[in-house]
């Protein structure tokens, strides 16, 4: 505790660029997972290809990803950029898979009566499927949140500052409280991402609250 | 760059020797191999344990929440405080099989714990209606039915041991990982893309092994290999032939 009363500034400003390096490439991956999953429910020979293409990116190992992103990008290796990059690659993969079966976790007849109340295309997709594939959307969420907070600390090694920075130090020169510090940071911010992203999923989706509702919708998977 | 990156990958002086490529590549298989079957055989008796029992799930939600822990965090904490009581050179090497093999703990306990969960109480009934003992259900019925997605649980912790083993190159663990972190103190920047080429082509490569030999391992019953013939027989009443193994999400475990 001694260790963090006398740096908290430097773990403040680290535990900001943190926040965005994670959080960024979430906001990043969910704009452009939103119309691959869609594109993999309507047609069905692009749900094998999206989602083997996803597996296979979210296969390759992150300290990898990180340094070959330059090879890619034609960045310097230490642009935070690669990292925001390499993370954005990481999201869209789990995303593209919530989207589909949150779409697909929308009921047939929920589908048919919008259609015939005489919702169509887009204003169909925006009003009634995207909001019904919320909570299996927000459960994709929270696993890409708590794992990014987890991988971005890993950029410490290719030399992007953020609470990474806290492990690498502490271990370099066995300082137990700066690398228990890091430890802890990480998950306190990863906790945080879940909370957040729970609460405003809750937000979004009153009905889910109202008892015999997700029953009565027949959705009721998350 | 991409021609430093390929002559470095292509010279032959690169691949020889005891620090060469060659012997890096089987150090990272032997190490993910030895891992994953430590992890594995912690790992699947918990999972059957409380899918067939019923009791301890929070085994399981532990064992999800521990996914948030930085595993960076992870492998330098026991670097820094299991490292200095084992000697020799075993110092480096044990801190990072420990945190390895704990970090592929959660994937296999996950899916086998959701497997056997999953399977069909019917065809749970049904074994104990015919007289099988519990240990029979849960051999000759619960692990077979279950065995897909205890697979792919193993095949994620493959995969996270793969990566994770990378890293710990930094805590002194051979493999691989070598050439991205000794490259990146040199600041030689062709022999750590090269490295971090060989080791995304491994990940990918075992990945894709892994998905063979689910096909191979899992009874074509369940699997849906043989559902030409069952179509037939089953044709009126049959909503999901894979009803039994669906798609189960871990993460809401």
């Amino acid at each position: 505790m001694t260790w963090l009363a006398d740096h908290w500034g430097d773990v403040w400003s680290l535990l900001l660029q943190h926040v965005w390096l994670s959080a960024l490439p979430l906001l990043i991956g969910l704009v452009i997972a939103l119309p691959l999953g869609w594109a993999a429910r309507r047609w069905r020979t692009a749900y094998p290809i999206l989602v083997t293409t996803s597996g296979l990116l979210y296969t390759i190992p992150s300290l990898a990803l990180f340094i070959l992103m330059p090879l890619v990008l034609g960045t310097k290796i230490l642009d935070p950029m690669n990292v925001v990059a390499a993370m954005t690659v990481y999201t869209v993969a789990l995303l593209v898979r919530s989207v589909a079966d949150g779409l697909g976790s929308v009921p047939d007849h929920v589908t048919a009566a919008a259609t015939a109340m005489g919702y169509r295309g887009g204003r169909r997709f925006v009003a009634v499927d995207l909001p019904l594939a919320i909570p299996v959307l927000t459960a994709g969420l929270r696993v890409a949140a708590v794992s990014n907070v987890s991988i971005v600390s890993v950029a410490s090694l290719i030399g992007v500052p953020q609470l990474g920075n806290l492990l690498t130090d502490g271990y370099n020169r066995a300082i137990n409280g700066e690398l228990i510090t890091g430890i802890v940071a990480c998950l306190v911010l990863a906790l945080a991402f879940d909370a957040v992203i729970h609460g405003v999923g809750r937000v979004l989706t009153p009905w889910t609250r109202v008892a015999g509702a997700v029953a009565a919708a027949g959705g009721g998977r998350a | 760059m991409i021609s430093n990156l390929w002559a470095w990958l292509t010279s032959a002086e690169n691949w020889a020797g005891s620090d060469g490529i060659a012997a890096r590549l089987v150090e990272h298989l032997w190490i993910s191999g030895l891992v994953v079957l430590i992890a594995a055989a912690i790992a699947i008796p918990l999972g059957l344990w409380v899918g067939h029992t019923g009791r301890g799930r929070w085994l399981v939600s532990a064992t999800n929440a521990a996914r948030a822990v930085p595993t960076l965090g992870l492998l330098f904490a026991l670097a820094l405080w299991v490292g200095p009581i084992i000697p020799g050179r075993a110092a480096f090497v044990i801190p990072s099989i420990i945190a390895l093999v704990l970090l592929a703990i959660p994937p296999i306990v996950a899916g086998t714990y959701a497997g056997v969960e999953a399977v069909d109480p019917a065809a749970r009934d049904a074994a104990a209606g015919v007289g099988m003992r519990p240990s029979q259900v849960l051999w000759q019925v619960e692990v077979p039915c279950a065995l897909p997605l205890i697979w792919s649980g193993i095949r994620s912790a493959v995969l996270q041991v793969i990566a994770t083993a990378t890293i710990a190159a930094y805590i002194g663990l051979g493999g691989l990982g070598r050439f991205l972190i000794d490259g990146l103190a040199a600041g030689d920047y062709p022999q750590t893309a090269g490295g971090a080429l060989l080791v995304s082509v491994l990940a990918l490569v075992a990945d894709g092994v892994f998905a063979t030999m689910q096909r191979v391992i899992v009874s074509p019953g369940i699997s849906g290999r043989s559902t030409r013939r069952r179509e037939i027989v089953l044709a009126p009443g049959k909503p999901d032939a894979s009803d039994g193994v669906g798609p189960v999400r871990t993460m809401s475990a």
